[in-house]
C-alpha cells in the first residue's frame, strides 16, 4: 500500500513530509541511544519480512504490512523505523519513492501508533491466555483499516480521478484485513507466551542511558 | 547471498562524491514533482537516461525497477482516462477515453520514470553503507542514521535465519497453503525471529557499552570533495536553473 513515485503533487507530498518528520522526531526523541539497536533489529525483520513472508491468498499471495505488530512491540520508534524501512524499499526496489516518501510514512508508522495506545496495555495485562490473540487480531485489523483511510485519503488529494483505484483496492483489502488480522494475531499470542518482555516498549525517560 | 543490493562499477557517476549524488537527487526529484510541464518533464527522462547510460546501470536490474513503476502508471492509463471528465480522444467498445485523462497520466509517467532513473543512477550506485555515512555528513540526525546502518548491517543475518527456519519446516512437510495452519506457522516463524533479533540487540548493546560506546560513531572515511565534483554541481545547477526558466516563464511546452 504506497504511493508510487510522482503521483503525488508538491503540496501533498510537503504536507506527507512535515507530519512525517514530526513523527519521526517524537520516535527519536523517546528512543535513547541504547535502545537504538533493538528497534533497528527489528526493523530489519519487519523489512525483510515486508520482502520475503508471502501468505497464500487465493491463487496468488500476499505480504503483511505488520505495523500494527511493529507498533505494539515499538511504540513511537515505529515511525522512524518505517522511515528507514520504507527508504530501503525505495532505495533498493522502487517500492514507493522518495518524492512520496513522508507520505508512506505517515500511512504506515501513524496507525503503528495508534494501535500502540490502544491495544499495548491490553497485552500486557491479559496477551498470556486467549487476550494475546484478541487483542492481535483487533491491533492487525486496526492498523491495515487506518493505513488504507489514510492511503486512500492521500491518494484523493493527489487527484480525484483516482476515486477510481481506491475502489479498486478496496475488495482486495477486505480479505487483507481477514490475514493481516489473523496473522497478528498468531504473532501477538506467540509472542506473549513465549517472549512478554517483547511488548514492555522502553519509554526514553526512564532509566540513564547516555543520551 | 544477499538482499542488500546496489549498483557496483567504477564509471565517471561512480567517483562523484556520495554528498554531491545525494543532494542532486533531492533536487531534481523536487523539480520533476513541481512541474507539470511536459517540455521539461521529457528532458527529465532524458537526464535519467543519460546518468543511467553513464554509470552502467545493468539492464535487467534497471528493467525490472522501472517494470515496478510503469506497471501504476499502467494501470492509470487504463482506469484514468475513463472517469476523466472532459473532451473524448477516441472510443473503445463505446467506452470514453478523455484526452485530459491521457495527457495527466503521461505526464505522470514521465515525471515517475525520470525521478526513478535518476535516483537509481545516483543513488542506487552508492553502497548502502557509505550512504549512511553521506547521512552522517548531511546532518541527518545521529539516531536516525544509526538506526539505518543497524539495519542495514543485520538485514542479511535474519535472511539467513529465516531461510534457515524455513527450511526446518519444510524438512517436517510444512506446505503453504491458504488455511489457518499455514498462517500460524509463518505468524510463528515472524515472532521466533522477533525474540532473536531482542536477545541479539541486547548483546549487541552489551558489547558497544563494553567498547564504550557513548551514542556516537566515529567516521573513518571522509569524503572529498573534488573538481569533478564541483563541476558535477555547477552543471546541475545550470541544467536546473534553466528547467526552471522554462517552467516559469511557461515555454517550450510540447503540448
Amino acid at each position: 500500500m504506497h504511493i508510487a513515485e510522482g503521483v503525488a503533487p508538491v503540496p501533498v507530498a510537503a504536507a506527507g513530509a512535515l507530519v512525517a518528520a514530526v513523527g519521526v522526531t517524537i520516535g527519536l526523541r523517546t528512543m535513547q541511544d541504547r535502545q537504538i539497536p533493538r528497534a533497528a533489529l527489528m526493523s530489519a525483520v519487519i523489512f525483510l519480512a515486508s520482502l520475503v513472508l508471502r501468505l497464500p491468498f487465493g491463487p496468488s499471495s500476499v505480504h503483511p504490512l505488520l505495523n500494527g505488530l511493529a507498533g505494539l512491540i515499538l511504540g513511537w520508534a515505529a515511525i522512524p523505523v518505517f522511515l528507514v524501512t520504507l527508504f530501503l524499499q525505495a532505495l533498493l526496489f522502487q517500492y514507493g519513492g522518495i518524492t512520496t516518501l513522508g507520505i508512506n510514512t505517515v500511512t504506515m508508522g501513524l496507525p503503528a501508533v495508534i494501535c500502540y495506545y490502544l491495544f499495548n496495555g491490553y497485552i500486557r495485562k491479559k496477551g498470556t491466555g486467549r487476550g494475546g490473540f484478541l487483542g492481535g487480531v483487533a491491533a492487525g485489523v486496526t492498523a491495515l483499516v487506518i493505513s488504507f483511510v489514510l492511503w486512500a485519503g492521500a491518494l484523493l488529494l493527489c487527484g480525484k480521478h483516482l476515486a477510481v483505484i481506491v475502489g479498486l483496492a478496496l475488495g482486495p483489502h477486505l480479505g487483507l484485513v481477514l490475514i493481516e488480522g489473523l496473522f497478528t494475531g498468531f504473532a501477538v499470542s506467540f509472542l506473549s507466551r513465549v517472549y512478554p518482555a517483547i511488548f514492555e516498549v522502553p519509554s526514553g525517560r526512564e532509566g540513564n542511558g547516555s543520551a | 547471498m544477499s538482499c542488500v543490493t546496489h549498483y557496483t562499477g567504477n564509471t565517471c557517476v561512480h567517483r562523484l562524491d556520495p554528498r554531491t549524488r545525494l543532494l542532486v537527487t533531492l533536487g531534481f526529484s523536487l523539480l520533476m514533482a513541481l512541474s507539470n510541464h511536459s517540455g521539461v518533464l521529457c528532458v527529465g527522462v532524458v537526464i535519467g537516461m543519460m546518468l543511467a547510460a553513464l554509470s552502467r546501470l545493468p539492464l535487467k536490474p534497471l528493467l525490472k525497477r522501472l517494470a515496478r513503476v510503469n506497471l501504476f502508471m499502467f494501470i492509470l492509463f487504463l482506469l484514468v482516462p475513463v472517469t476523466f471528465t472532459g473532451r473524448t480522444a477516441f472510443s473503445v467498445l463505446s467506452i470514453d477515453f478523455s484526452s485530459e485523462g491521457l495527457l495527466w497520466s503521461t505526464l505522470i509517467t514521465l515525471k515517475a520514470n525520470a525521478i526513478v532513473l535518476v535516483f537509481a543512477a545516483l543513488v542506487g550506485t552508492v553502497e548502502p553503507m557509505i550512504l549512511g555515512h553521506a547521512f552522517f555528513h548531511l546532518r541527518v540526525p545521529a539516531k536516525l542514521t544509526h538506526l539505518f546502518l543497524f539495519t542495514l548491517r543485520y538485514l542479511d543475518l535474519f535472511h539467513h535465519q529465516y531461510i534457515t527456519l524455513l527450511r526446518a519446516m519444510k524438512a517436517r512437510a510444512f506446505r503453504p497453503r491458504m488455511n489457518l495452519h499455514s498462517y500460524r506457522s509463518y505468524a510463528f516463524l515472524l515472532a521466533m525471529l522477533l525474540v532473536r533479533s531482542l536477545e541479539r540487540s541486547e548483546r549487541i548493546m552489551a558489547a558497544m557499552k563494553c567498547r564504550g560506546f557513548k551514542g556516537k560513531f566515529h567516521i573513518i572515511t571522509h569524503f572529498r570533495f573534488q573538481r569533478r565534483d564541483l563541476i558535477f554541481c555547477i552543471l546541475s545547477l545550470a541544467v536546473g536553473s534553466i528547467l526552471l526558466g522554462a517552467i516559469y516563464l511557461n515555454i517550450w511546452r510540447i503540448w
